[in-house]
């Protein structure tokens, strides 16, 4: 056998220190701006560390009936509809049911707004009651909300323009909400007759993201909190499924997710796609730059950023009407959708496009196409585009 | 129970160490290793330590590795991890009635697991009773998982995560072989507590027949009152190899309490095929095991969980270098490949009508040294790719794994 097993030795030793030497066998993590999820720039150790445990709550803890699931929920955990906090998918999508105006909701009684369409076994799901209107809603993106949960209410108010004073065939207009007694007031909020800015959520019927996140965890999960402390299946008081401090935990999370970065923004084309947006009227919902106010985390007090919406209501036409509303918002209003992330949308949603409240544009274009109402004139001019120009605006959206 | 456990463990080692047997009587029962073997047979066939006459017979296998693994550029840094520590400890009570018992620590003491604890009284060689705490025949791995025996620092994907290994139950059965010039054939088959509705409520977020394994209660009594099916048929070839088909099957859920009927019976069921040879020209080691597995789960639950699952492996071993290396005379130097492959929920979203993904493809080059067939040193490079449930761009996991494992 002579030294044949020294040289193998050698050659083993060599092998296993040259891949581990060697970073291509290694995986690389991905660029910053390839992913939606990370904090904010510029956060201190303690607001990292709640980052983190939030991240934990929000993408891990996954809900079983042993730990309160249910029994009628939608899905097991946030991150399962908001996968990578990215946009979600039609198998995670929410269904509301039952108001049609802004008298109120008429079927809390049946099980009302939300439809939980799963059930633990043993238990029976709800269904859409008769004469119950509804909507679908595809879960949207969670990156950079502590970013517009900073705008003030006076920002937004000075962005609405509901009697279209300015006759640009855009109105825009605030949902007044009511709120919940477990909610603070943010400072210099502006009410009007005992309600308030709602901005979150497709109807932006939710007025900050500790609303958003206790109703997730009891409509949509069926997690019961010391904040909304009952059972969906048969609206009795229980204990607590989820500690206060890790529903805060999760809201510091939400807040402090970065705000998607923009790729290729020099790219010639992007750069003219970007005037093609702003000058057939994309930006007059789509508000490209917004100004935070000030915040107790510094990362988000007094900064521009770039969200491309308005927050603000919108007629979207016919088309787009379900026939379903909150708040004192239209059947056929919505809340703009903020457009950075938009090319990243097929990394969360399975290398697809599902867009607009209910998924069902399968691409940009598609989307644009589905723009009625106060949405019509840009979607004409976008149409009288020529093939190349609708290219390069859609190269632009997809740098966002 | 783990007062217990230390406490024979703490004599066993006392005894050694103290006793002062004389060296000459400690005699290792010698591993057959000849084409009759079954992976069956891999519970008693092990290399035990006699001592004299006495009719117990102590063993054991010890595994331990280092690794520097990253997840999609992120990784946890240098572990140095502790896998598992298995004493087996065997005795004939008369020739034809014996006793073995298994026990697992795993990751340190984190978790300590009777792993098998039988009596077999052998009536016939086509008849043999088994019973206590027996390890139920679903495939090939759940009855052969020793770490020396493999050339890989991970158990395969689909013996842990789609199969329950190492899965073991309270239960008893029969099992039986017989022998023909060049054909060896056996049966098992056992009735033993099973799985719970952990299956579908799990923290996993996936249908996991492994998730039952945290019932512990099951050693002591069934989740439902319904008893688990297991069964294989092995067939070997001297000349072409073994063949196992294997069945597991039961009710899950607890369909009834107290008399109230309270779900319908919802079944798990498995089939399993597994196969294992050596080429006769190169000595190429080939081991391959494949699942299917069904769970009735309701359709008003969540798709998140899978009604289907299936997976599996193929193990390639070659060796290289055979004979004298560093003055081991019988050592040998390996390389080696696995593919592996599970699917953790096979089937189509309702909404979409697209594949439902949530799977995960594994490719692990290996070399390996044993400096005697009992002892292992491993030098691993993982590749993995994962997708979840909406088939999002695949999470990849990189690594090297190098460690041990040896019989003691
Ligand atoms: C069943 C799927 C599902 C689950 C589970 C879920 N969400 Fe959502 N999420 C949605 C949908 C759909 C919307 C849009 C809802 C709306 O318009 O009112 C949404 C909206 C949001 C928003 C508002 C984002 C915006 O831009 O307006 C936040 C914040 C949020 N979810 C956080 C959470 C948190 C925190 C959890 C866990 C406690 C969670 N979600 C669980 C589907 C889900
Ligand atoms: C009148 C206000 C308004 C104008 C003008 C407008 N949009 Fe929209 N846009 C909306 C609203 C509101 C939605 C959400 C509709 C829904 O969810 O059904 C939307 C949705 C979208 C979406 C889908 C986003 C998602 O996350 O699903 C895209 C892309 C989009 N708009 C691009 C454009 C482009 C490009 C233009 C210019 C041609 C434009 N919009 C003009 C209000 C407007």
């Amino acid at each position: 056998m002579g030294k044949k097993h020294w040289y193998a030795l050698l050659l083993i030793v060599s092998i296993t220190g040259g891949i581990a030497s060697c970073e291509k066998l290694m995986t690389k993590p991905p660029a910053d701006d390839s992913v939606l999820d990370g904090p904010v720039e510029g956060l201190t150790p303690e607001q990292l560390t709640q980052f983190l445990k939030g991240d934990v709550a929000f993408n891990d803890e996954v809900f079983t009936s042993a730990t309160g699931l249910g029994p009628l929920f939608v899905a097991t955990s946030c991150g399962t509809c908001h996968a990578r906090d990215g946009k979600g998918h039609p198998f995670t999508t929410l269904t509301r049911f039952g108001q049609t105006d802004s008298t109120g909701n008429k079927f809390l009684h049946a099980g009302g707004p939300q439809l939980q369409d799963r059930a633990i076994y043993t238990y029976q799901p709800e269904q859409i009651p008769a004469g119950a209107t509804f909507s679908k809603f595809t879960p949207p993106a969670n990156t950079g909300l502590g970013f517009l949960d900073n705008v003030t209410d006076a920002s937004l108010m000075a962005l609405a323009d509901p009697e279209d004073v300015n006759g640009d065939g855009v109105s825009g207009r605030p949902n007044w909400i009511k709120i919940p007694d477990y909610l603070s007031e943010r400072t210099n909020s502006i009410v009007n007759n005992g309600k308030y800015i709602g901005r979150f959520g497709k109807k932006a019927a939710a007025y900050d993201l500790f609303h958003q996140t206790v109703n997730a965890y009891n409509q949509d999960m069926g997690i019961a909190s010391s904040y909304e402390a009952h059972d969906t299946y048969n609206g009795q008081e229980i204990d607590p499924e989820v500690s206060n401090q890790t529903v805060i935990d999760v809201v510091a999370y939400l807040k402090t997710l970065k705000a998607p970065i923009q790729r290729t923004s020099s790219d010639p084309a992007v750069v003219s796609g970007q005037k093609i947006f702003t000058s057939i009227g994309c930006g007059k919902c789509h508000t490209p730059e917004l100004h935070t106010g000030y915040s107790s985390i510094s990362a988000l007090s007094d900064k521009t950023f770039f969200p491309y919406s308005d927050l603000l209501l919108h007629d979207m036409g016919p088309k787009l009407d379900d026939g379903y509303t909150e708040g004192s918002a239209h059947t056929n209003e919505w809340r703009t959708p903020p457009l950075w992330g938009l090319g990243l949308s097929r990394n969360s949603q399975g290398s697809n496009y599902f867009l607009m409240h209910d998924g069902r544009a399968r691409s940009i274009e598609d989307a644009i196409l589905l723009h009625g109402g106060e949405g019509q004139q840009s979607n004409n001019k976008f149409q009288q585009l020529s093939a190349p120009d609708k290219a390069t605006l859609i190269k632009f959206l997809e740098s966002l | 129970m783990k007062q217990a456990i230390l406490l024979t463990l703490y004599c066993l080692l006392a005894c050694s160490a103290f006793c002062q047997i004389d060296p000459d009587l400690l005699r290792r029962v010698p591993v057959k290793n000849d084409s009759f073997q079954l992976n069956m047979d891999a519970i008693y066939n092990r290399p035990f330590l006699q001592v004299g006459k006495l009719p117990v017979a102590v063993g054991g296998y010890v595994e331990g590795n280092y690794q520097y693994v990253s997840n999609n550029g992120v990784s946890e840094g240098h572990q140095f991890q502790m896998r598992r520590l298995t004493i087996f400890l065997s005795s004939s009570i008369n020739k034809r009635i014996k006793f073995l018992t298994e026990i697992e620590f795993e990751d340190g003491t984190k978790e300590i697991n009777i792993e098998f604890a039988s009596v077999d009284i052998e009536f016939a060689p086509l008849l043999n009773l088994r019973g206590g705490i027996v390890m139920n025949p679903i495939g090939a791995f759940n009855q052969n998982h020793d770490g020396p025996k493999w050339e890989f620092v991970d158990r395969p994907i689909s013996a842990t995560q789609l199969l329950p290994a190492t899965w073991s139950n309270v239960g008893f059965g029969l099992y039986g072989k017989k022998y023909t010039d060049n054909w060896v054939y056996a049966y098992e088959v056992y009735l033993t507590n099973g799985f719970d509705d952990r299956i579908i409520a799990n923290p996993d977020n996936r249908t996991s027949l492994p998730a039952s394994k945290e019932n512990k209660d099951r050693f002591e009594e069934s989740f439902n009152g319904s008893p688990l099916l297991t069964g294989k048929f092995a067939i070997r070839n001297r000349q072409i190899g073994e063949l196992g088909l294997s069945y597991m099957g039961g009710v899950y859920n607890k369909f009834e309490e107290d008399g109230i009927v309270l779900d319908q019976k919802r079944r798990v069921d498995v089939l399993a095929l597994d196969f294992n040879t050596s080429l006769p020209h190169t000595n190429t080691a080939i081991n391959t095991e494949w699942a299917w597995i069904k769970v009735n789960i309701p359709d008003t639950y969540t798709q998140q969980f899978g009604r289907k699952q299936q997976g599996g492996f193929i193990d390639i071993v070659q060796p290289i270098l055979k004979g004298k290396m560093f003055d081991w005379e019988r050592a040998t130097l390996n390389v080696a490949v696995r593919g592996e492959y599970a699917d953790f929920n096979v089937g189509t979203f309702k909404q979409t009508g697209g594949n439902i993904y949530d799977h995960v493809y594994a490719i692990v080059p290996a070399i390996s040294f044993r400096p005697t067939a009992q002892t292992v040193l491993r030098a691993n490079y993982r590749y993995e790719w994962r997708r979840d449930v909406l088939g999002n761009p695949p999470t990849k996991t990189t690594g090297i794994q190098i460690g041990f494992s040896t019989y003691f």
